[in-house]
C-alpha cells in the first residue's frame, strides 16, 4: 500500500465522518420544519407568534406563543444580566489577576461548575431557593423568573467566563508589555488594553452563554413556574418556551395540531437560536484582531 | 491488516453472539402513563420473580405517547389514565391496530394545600373558579386574607385532562397558573407554599400536603369504590387486538386479586 493512498483512504474516512454529521444535523432540522409548518395551516403565522392564549388542548383550541417567547426573552436577558459581569470580571481575575496558584484552584472550580447537570440545578432551585425568596420577600411563590434568572446564570457562567478567559489569553504578552512601558497602570492596562483587544472573544462568550440560557429546558421547567401569561413583575411565574414543550410533548397526541404547533414552537427557538449565533460568529469574524492575537 | 480484520470479525460476532442470548427469553414492553407507572412497575417485579424467564422493559412517557407507541408497534401494552380519543382510534385503524382497553385500577384526584392552609372543604364550583381565576383570594372561600396561587398540571397531562372534565367541566385555566409537569413536582411545591392548591392523583398523597374534601366528602379508597367522590376515574392498559401469550398473563395477573393488592398498595383504588 503506497503512502500516497493510505493519505487518500485516510482523507476520505475523515471527509465521511464530517458528511455524515452534517447531514444528521440537516435531516434533524428538515424534521422539525416538517412536523412544525402544518400547524400553519390552522393558524396563521402573526396569531401564532404574536397571540397571547395558549389553550391547545381546548376546542376550539388557541395557539399564540407571545407569552412563552416573552418568557424566553425575559428568562435570558435577567440571567446575562446576571451572568456577564460573573463571567467576564472572574476571567479577567483569573487570566490577569490571581496569582497562579489561585488560578490552579479557581480554573477547574469553575469549570466544575459546568458539570453538575442541569437538573441537579433545577432541583436546588426548587427546594432550596424557591422556598428561600418566598419567604424572604413574601412572595406567594418563590418559582419565577428571579428565582430562573439565578440559575440560568450559575449554568452560564462557566461557559461566558471559560471563553472569556481563552481569549484574554491570547492577548499577545506585547501589548501588555507596551501599555507598562508607557507607564500605564494594571488597571489602565486591563481596561484600556487587554479588554479592548479581546472583545470579540468576549462577545463571544457572552452570547454563547446567553444561547444556553435560552435553550435550557429542565431548569425552566422546573423552576420558571410555568405560567403562560405575560408577566407584569420580576416575582411572577413565565412559562419559557423549552418548557412548554418539554411538559406537552409527552401528551400531545402523535400529528395533532397540538404537536405540530409544539414543533413550530421548536423553529421558533432554533431561529432564536441560530440568530445568537450568528452574531457570536459576525462578532467573532468581523472583530477578529490581526497580528499575532487571533482567536 | 488482516489480523485487525479478524479481530474486528470476532468481536462482531461475540456481540451478536450476545445480542442472541439476551433475546431467549420473553419480552413484553410497557408505555405510556406516568400514574400508572408506580402500578405496572410493582407488578412487572412481581411478575418477573415468578416468571424468571419473561423480561419487562418498563418506561413512562404520558397516556399520548404511549397509545403513539402502540400504534406504530413499538409497545406491546401501552398504559393510559384516559381513555383512547377518537383520532388515536383512526389512526390506529389506518394502520391496522386495533386498540382494547383493559381496566386495571381506579384514581381519584385529589386537591391539595399547604398543611398551615386552614381550608378544610371546597366545593367543585368554587374549584372551578379558583382554577378559572375568578376567586383570586383564600379569604372568599373561608381561608386567610391571602392571594391564591393556582399550581395545574400541563394540559395535555391525563391527570389534568380529568380535572378539566370533572372540576372545571370545559372552562379555561387562567393564564397565571403555574404549571408542572409531574404529581411528584405538585407535592412538591405545595408542600413548600402556604399560598398555593393544587391537584394529584391519590397514589402520590404523603403527609407533606393537606388534602382538602371534595362537596364534603373525603378521597380516599372507599369514596373512591363507592363512586360517592366525583373526581375519580379509571386507568386503562391497552394491547394491539385481544391480547395473546404472556401478555394476556401479565394483565390477568394485574386484574387478579394478587395485581389488584399491588393497585391498593400504590395509593390507587382497586377494582374490586
Amino acid at each position: 500500500m503506497s503512502r500516497k493512498f493510505k493519505e487518500i483512504i485516510i482523507k476520505n474516512v475523515f471527509f465521511f465522518f464530517a458528511l455524515v454529521s452534517i447531514f444528521i444535523l440537516g435531516l434533524i432540522v428538515v424534521f422539525l420544519f416538517r412536523e412544525g409548518l402544518p400547524i400553519f395551516k390552522v393558524v396563521s403565522v402573526k396569531d401564532f407568534i404574536f397571540g397571547n392564549e395558549w389553550y391547545p388542548t381546548y376546542d376550539p383550541p388557541d395557539f399564540g406563543i407571545w407569552p412563552l417567547i416573552v418568557g424566553s426573552i425575559i428568562v435570558t436577558l435577567f440571567s446575562s444580566l446576571i451572568a456577564v459581569p460573573l463571567g467576564v470580571l472572574s476571567a479577567i481575575y483569573i487570566s490577569e489577576i490571581a496569582h497562579p496558584l489561585m488560578k490552579e484552584i479557581l480554573k477547574p472550580a469553575i469549570e466544575l461548575l459546568a458539570g453538575i447537570p442541569s437538573v441537579v440545578l433545577g432541583f436546588f432551585g426548587m427546594v432550596v431557593l424557591a422556598p428561600w425568596l418566598q419567604e424572604t420577600f413574601d412572595l406567594p411563590t418563590g418559582l419565577n423568573i428571579v428565582n430562573v434568572s439565578i440559575i440560568l446564570a450559575i449554568m452560564a457562567v462557566p461557559t461566558i467566563s471559560s471563553i472569556s478567559e481563552d481569549a484574554l489569553y491570547s492577548v499577545p504578552r506585547e501589548f501588555k508589555e507596551a501599555s507598562y512601558a508607557l507607564g500605564a497602570t494594571r488597571f489602565e492596562t486591563i481596561a484600556k488594553v487587554i479588554v479592548p483587544a479581546a472583545l470579540s472573544g468576549i462577545s463571544t462568550a457572552v452570547i454563547l452563554g446567553m444561547a444556553r440560557a435560552i435553550g435550557e429546558t429542565m431548569v425552566v421547567l422546573m423552576v420558571a413556574g410555568g405560567a403562560a401569561a405575560i408577566p407584569e413583575s420580576i416575582f411572577d411565574s413565565v412559562r419559557p418556551m423549552p418548557a412548554s414543550i418539554a411538559a406537552e410533548m409527552g401528551e400531545a397526541p402523535f400529528r395533532s395540531d397540538h404537536y405540530h404547533a409544539l414543533f413550530a414552537t421548536g423553529i421558533v427557538l432554533f431561529f432564536m437560536t441560530l440568530f445568537f449565533n450568528l452574531i457570536a460568529d459576525y462578532i467573532s469574524t468581523k472583530f477578529k484582531e490581526v497580528g499575532s492575537a487571533t482567536l | 491488516m488482516f489480523r485487525m480484520m479478524r479481530v474486528l470479525i470476532l468481536s462482531l460476532m461475540c456481540l451478536m453472539l450476545g445480542w442472541g442470548a439476551a433475546y431467549t427469553g420473553e419480552t413484553i414492553v410497557i408505555k405510556g402513563s406516568t400514574t400508572v407507572l408506580p402500578v405496572a412497575q410493582a407488578a412487572a417485579e412481581t411478575y418477573m420473580e415468578s416468571h424468571p424467564g419473561v423480561n419487562i422493559s418498563l418506561s413512562g412517557g404520558g397516556s399520548g405517547n404511549g397509545i403513539k407507541a402502540l400504534i406504530d408497534g413499538s409497545t406491546d401494552i401501552a398504559n393510559a389514565s384516559r381513555f383512547i380519543k377518537g383520532k388515536e382510534i383512526k389512526l390506529a385503524m389506518e394502520k391496522g391496530v386495533y386498540p382494547v382497553p383493559h381496566r386495571v385500577a381506579i384514581d381519584a384526584i385529589v386537591p391539595i394545600i399547604h398543611p398551615g392552609n386552614p381550608v378544610n372543604d371546597l366545593t367543585i364550583e368554587q374549584m372551578s373558579l379558583i382554577y378559572q381565576g375568578k376567586i383570586k383570594n383564600w379569604k372568599e372561600v373561608g381561608g386567610k386574607d391571602k392571594r391564591i396561587v393556582v399550581v395545574s398540571r400541563d394540559t395535555s397531562s391525563g391527570t389534568y385532562e380529568v380535572w378539566e372534565k370533572k372540576v372545571l367541566h370545559k372552562a379555561r385555566v387562567t393564564p397565571r397558573a403555574q404549571l408542572q409537569a409531574s404529581n411528584g413536582a405538585i407535592v412538591q411545591v405545595i408542600s413548600k407554599n402556604s399560598y398555593a392548591i393544587g391537584y394529584i392523583g391519590l397514589g402520590y398523597l404523603n403527609r407533606s400536603v393537606k388534602t382538602i374534601k371534595v362537596n364534603g366528602i373525603e378521597a380516599s379508597v372507599q369514596t373512591a369504590l363507592s363512586g360517592t367522590y366525583p373526581i375519580a376515574r379509571p386507568l386503562f392498559m391497552f394491547t394491539d387486538g385481544w391480547p395473546k401469550g404472556t401478555v394476556s398473563d401479565f394483565i390477568n395477573f394485574v386484574v387478579s386479586p394478587k395485581g389488584q393488592k399491588i393497585v391498593k398498595k400504590e395509593g390507587f383504588v382497586p377494582l374490586y
